[in-house]
């Protein structure tokens, strides 16, 4: 049904990581496209599905525990899939799927499990749970800060080549310390953005939706003006950087 | 007519006479009604919490003492148990005196409070948050467990469904005795009803299954084949013993109506699964039935306020599930005002707005509104609703015309919103 100029938005398996409502990424991304006259569609991907590989953006969401391990084994299985989010779509995972895009996690057993291998990150169970309001000042220019709610146990540990997405300024984040200074808070590389909020993160953090975009599709895109995004933001940044 | 309950086997006649409790129960029990009358006195709210919590913190049994001798029905689920619970008192009470807690206090504390205060009722029914079900089960070794649905409610509590699950499925092992009345439609109450040694099966549908589209047992995807669902690890619907046609009720051999004044599909479910706890502690089902036609307003839900032109129908939804069965009672597209809090009984997260399809709820006048209005109404935007967005909800119903409006809120605005209601009549006199 998509004709050469729609672009598609692949949201990967909200029957298994749609605890946290992070399909509504999927939602803010097409319809931020349309609202500027560009055509989208969403692709919902299920595990019953064969995944296709011709979206320009994948989405993966948040989810407990055995979701987490039986998504990461699903996308072991997929192979072209995999190949696509490390050569050509641009991904945006939250959470769990940000875990599961690493080289390991670890269960509340002890117990290690592969990632997919496609960031140099692995992360095992913190201490305790991290739940609440994140406040994070983002890599990614002209974003600003991020906003978002968190809600997980693990604890992500980066490899020496691979960025944060942003700063945490309050709350927990990926829980240690960029380069054994800064509290790091997701990933960000040329493809890939992992983080660990919630909200959906998308829906706080326009700039951030914006900057996916342009990645995904190579064009400038004029601003949008929504109402009431800026009291949103105002509410969860009231007294930092609300710039974005 | 009398309809003899499906999958239970003969009734117990109720105990009567006056309850015996030890001299430190009553005791307990004693301070915590004075406490609960103080607290009311001094206009502190209706007091059967602070009351029931006195009474525990002197005798952590309390419960266990106070419900000896009696046969409890215990309400639980997600989304539902208020209005199942008052709807099953209501039936019951047609059999006997019934201690409930009408108010929603629905943690032991509100339990040990509705038992104290209706000390010579010889049935009780309690409504039970879903997280504090096992432990009430196992306190007060109940007739009946009602199982409504269990879905993810808040996002910030920390316990995930499934763990709630199988709790439940643990107590009610422990209890041979219990009947578990329990939502066929719904794989993650069938995964914990399943444990126990009876139940009643009601078709009473499942409005939302974002959490149950993987097998609660195995974790694999389930097939859906309406009306029913499997898994290729061997969880399936049970064949009901109770299901809905239009306005009805059924069983093998009986046909009741569902004659009901509360709004909506969900409000039929709620009745079905009604009617089969009731019978399930005795009450013949014609009599259940027709009784559920007293009950029109449940802790203040579904009550019409009118204020100066307009006709306000207060509903309560507070979770995606209680928002998909919302659509059922929202037929008609009045005016609708919605107001969205983020406290801590509310879930600190927003995130679940998401999850609300409110896509679906076409043209009509919308005003968001709340702490969150803005949360809300980014949310509306993004589905298409054209809307007003005004924080205070008294402020934002001016932006509403004359006639019959729907509010719809989440627990702590919809109580904010009552009480400013409230005061303000007081102040006209
Ligand atoms: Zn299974």
């Amino acid at each position: 049904m998509s004709g050469e100029s729609t672009v598609a938005i692949g949201l990967l398996l909200p029957d298994v990581l749609g605890t946290y409502s992070d399909a509504g990424n999927a939602t803010i991304l097409a319809q931020r496209l349309r609202w500027r006259g560009i055509a989208a569609e969403i692709r919902t991907i299920t595990a019953r599905d064969v995944p296709p590989t011709g979206c320009a953006v994948y989405l993966l969401g948040g989810g407990e525990d055995t979701a987490q391990l039986f998504a990461a084994d699903w996308l072991r299985r997929h192979d072209q899939l995999r190949r696509t989010l490390e050569t050509s779509a641009v991904t945006l995972a939250v959470c769990a799927g940000l875990q599961i895009l690493g080289r390991s996690m670890t269960d509340s057993k002890g117990k290690h499990y592969p990632g997919l291998g496609l960031l140099d990150i692995s992360t095992a169970p913190g201490r305790q749970r991290a739940v609440g309001e994140v406040i994070a000042s983002c890599a990614v220019p002209g974003v600003g800060s991020l906003t978002g709610f968190e809600n997980h146990r693990g604890v992500t540990t980066l490899g020496p080549d691979i960025a944060p997405l942003g700063r945490v300024v309050t709350g927990t984040g990926n829980g240690t310390r960029e380069g054994g200074r800064h509290r790091g808070e997701g990933v960000l590389t040329e493809r890939i953005i992992g983080t660990y909020l919630h909200g959906p993160v998308l829906a706080r953090n326009p700039a951030l939706a914006d900057h996916i975009l342009q990645q995904a599709t190579g064009q400038i895109l004029p601003a949008l003006e929504l109402p009431d995004q800026a009291a949103l933001r105002q509410t969860y940044l009231r007294g930092h950087a609300v710039s974005g | 007519m009398v309809v003899q309950t499906p999958g239970v086997g003969p009734v117990a006649t109720a105990p009567s006479g006056q309850l015996s409790l030890g001299w430190w129960t009553r005791a307990a029990v004693h301070a915590g009604l004075v406490t609960a009358g103080l607290s009311r006195r001094l206009g502190l709210g209706a007091g059967s919490i602070i009351g029931g919590r006195v009474t525990l913190v002197l005798d952590r049994h309390a419960l266990r003492h106070l419900a000896a001798g009696r046969r409890v029905v215990l309400v639980s689920g997600t989304n539902g148990k208020t209005t199942t619970s008052h709807l099953v008192a209501a039936a019951v009470r047609t059999a006997g005196r019934v201690a409930h807690n009408a108010g929603g206090s629905n943690m032991a504390d509100g339990a040990v409070a509705a038992l104290a205060e209706a000390r010579d009722a010889e049935y009780a029914v309690l409504e039970v948050d879903e997280l504090h079900l096992a432990a009430v089960a196992e306190a007060v070794d109940p007739a009946v467990v009602v199982l409504l649905n269990l879905t993810r409610d808040q996002l910030d509590r920390a316990t995930e469904v499934g763990a709630i699950a199988s709790a439940v499925g643990g107590a009610l092992a422990r209890h041979p005795g219990t009947v578990v009345v329990a939502n066929a439609d719904d794989p993650m109450v069938v995964s914990a009803a399943k444990s126990a040694t009876r139940s009643v099966w009601v078709a009473a549908g499942a409005s939302w299954l974002g959490d149950a589209t993987s097998c609660p047992r195995c974790g694999n995807t389930l097939t859906f084949t309406e009306p029913g669902w499997q898994c290729s690890c061997g969880l399936a619907r049970p064949a009901p013993d109770w299901w809905i046609e239009g306005s009805k009720a059924c069983t093998a051999d009986a046909v009741l109506p569902l004659d009901i004044r509360l709004p909506g599909q969900v409000n039929r479910s709620n009745a079905a699964m009604a009617i089969a706890a009731a019978c399930a502690v005795g009450v013949p089902a014609d009599q259940a039935a027709a009784a559920l036609r007293e009950v029109d307003v449940v802790a203040g839900r579904y009550a019409v306020v009118h204020r100066g032109e307009q006709e306000l129908r207060m509903l309560l939804a507070k979770n995606p599930a209680g928002w998909a069965g919302m659509l059922s009672i929202l037929g008609e597209p009045r005016p609708l005002l919605v107001i969205i809090n983020a406290r801590e009984a509310d879930g600190r997260d927003t995130s679940w707005l998401w999850d609300v399809p409110f896509e679906q709820f076409g043209s009509r006048q919308v005003v968001a509104s709340g702490e969150r209005a803005a949360d809300l109404g980014v949310r509306l935007s993004y589905a298409g609703l054209e809307h007003r967005t005004v924080a205070d909800p008294l402020a934002a119903l001016k932006a509403l015309p004359a006639g019959q409006i729907d509010v719809v809120a989440n627990y702590t605005a919809f109580h904010q919103f009552r009480r400013r209601l409230g005061r303000e009549r007081e102040v006209a006199g």
